[in-house]
């Protein structure tokens, strides 16, 4: 790792402060960023760790009945307090292993948006809104490709709030390596209609499946997705799985997250 | 270069670490407690698990100084007041749940971590549990025995 400083800041304010500076970087539960650092992928002046602000921890509901989860909030915290959504808290109990789960964030997991990583397809099906320092981002907005999402450089992500589905469930085929998921979907089921987010499978990231959402939408079983198929371009091919074996899988679990929805 | 202070198994301790400054480097070279080990130091393996708080973290990703102020455990923690093992090493003896002793530190840690949370787990909930804690040596039984072992729960002792 090059060297750098590690600021502590208590309010979201002070945050945004430190990360006003030049080659300033959020650190969240360091997970992915300090694997990164110690490859030297990133050379940042100032880390300022986020774990310390009271005002980005913990789980509530708002007025409309949506859960908010602070952006700080620990993948263990949401597998433990996330009871109101509890498909969204399976999902953060499934993330890596304990330890992981201990220390990664939400927030970290999100400005991340690694291709194979869980929580982007449960925002991206639950219609999730993204809370910044500076304003409020549809799911839809958010995911900008691998890697890449709609944050400005310095914009922390200050909370998450997921209206709650009438029925929901995420699939994870594991990559038992990384432990990461080899292809996700997350099914969620709303009064106005069924959204479907795959996680791990395209080469442009978190996408939805919009053809499985409109046959869901009229019938809420996996019988519904029959005639579908989902086309082996542009996903993912490594050692792990083909394009052609993910695009199948696509199907494969989202069929049993209906059924187990 | 900050100055850091936590608690370690129930000790004050002090010392000046740089941003960079790993806790599993922290403890063993500044504290010269070598007992917590860096395996990989990826996050895959395990080796350098230690409570912070009373939760489990991979002390090879987190930073010394994100552990200012906090409660540290580490495997030099574990033994009882007298020396003698705990309940929970010992089963690791009795039952053979260590071969060359690389990951013990760690599996011990994720172990106690474990049973703090769910005092009666499950063969399978044990395995699930361990899923961040590599063992080269074992293939995993005899740890599993020793942890059912230590919540007291019946296993077969003749550990072949
Ligand atoms: C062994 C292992 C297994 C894993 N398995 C999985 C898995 O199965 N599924 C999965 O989804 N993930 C998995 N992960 C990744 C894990 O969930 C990470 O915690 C997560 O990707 C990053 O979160 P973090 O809080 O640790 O962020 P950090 O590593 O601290 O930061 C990641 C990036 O986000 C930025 N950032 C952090 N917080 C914020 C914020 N609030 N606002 C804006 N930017 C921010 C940082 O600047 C950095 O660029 C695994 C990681 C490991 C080590
Ligand atoms: S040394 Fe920390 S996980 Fe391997
Ligand atoms: S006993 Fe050798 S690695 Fe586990």
């Amino acid at each position: 790792m090059y060297a750098f400083n590690i600021e502590r800041p208590s309010t979201i304010a002070g945050a945004v402060d430190a990360l006003a500076k030049d080659e300033a970087q959020a650190l969240g539960g360091g997970q992915t960023l300090i694997p990164t650092l110690k490859q030297r992928l990133a050379s940042p002046d100032t880390l300022v760790s986020l774990t310390g602000i009271p005002e980005m921890q913990g789980i509530c509901t708002a007025d409309d009945g949506a859960l908010c989860i602070g952006g700080a909030t620990s993948h263990a915290a949401v597998a433990a307090g996330a009871s109101a959504y509890p498909a969204l808290a399976a999902l953060a109990g499934g993330v890596g292993d304990p330890a992981v789960r201990n220390r990664g964030t939400i927030g970290g997991s999100l400005a991340n948006n690694d291709p194979s990583a869980c929580y982007p397809s449960a925002v991206l099906a639950s219609d999730a809104t993204i809370v910044t320092n500076a304003r409020e981002i549809a799911a839809d907005d958010f995911f900008d490709g691998l890697f890449a999402t709609a944050l400005d450089e310095g914009e922390i992500i200050t909370e998450v709030r997921f209206p709650v589905p009438e029925a929901a469930n995420y699939q994870k085929f594991l990559q038992p390596a990384s432990r990461f998921a080899l292809v996700g979907v997350f099914v969620a089921k709303y009064a106005d209609g069924v959204r479907v987010a795959v996680t791990g499978a395209s080469e442009d990231g978190v996408f939805r499946w919009s053809d499985a959402e409109a046959a869901l939408s009229g019938n809420f079983s996996a019988s519904a997705l029959a005639e579908l198929s989902v086309p082996a371009d542009g996903m993912i091919a490594d050692l792990h799985g083909s394009a052609e074996y993910r695009a199948h899988l696509v199907k494969v679990m989202t069929g049993r997250a209906v059924s187990a929805a | 270069m900050t100055e850091v202070k936590m608690t370690v198994n129930g000790k004050a301790v002090s010392g000046t670490v740089e941003g960079r400054t790993l806790l599993s480097q922290f403890l063993r070279e500044d504290l010269e407690m070598t007992g917590t080990h860096i395996g990989c130091d990826t996050s895959q393996c395990g080796a350098c698990v230690v409570h912070v708080d009373g939760q489990a973290v991979k002390s090879c990703a987190m930073f010394a100084a994100e552990a200012d102020g906090a409660e540290v455990t580490t495997i030099e923690g574990m033994a009882n007041a007298d020396g003698s093992l705990s309940t929970l090493q010992q089963a690791f003896q009795d039952h053979h749940g260590l071969q060359c002793g690389f990951c013990t530190p760690g599996m011990v840690m994720s172990a106690a971590a474990l049973l703090a949370e769910n005092p009666k787990p499950s063969e399978a909930e044990i395995r699930h549990y361990l899923e961040g804690n590599i063992c080269r040596c074992t293939g995993y039984h005899n740890i599993v025995k020793a942890i059912q072992a230590a919540s007291g729960q019946d296993v077969a002792i003749a550990a072949e």
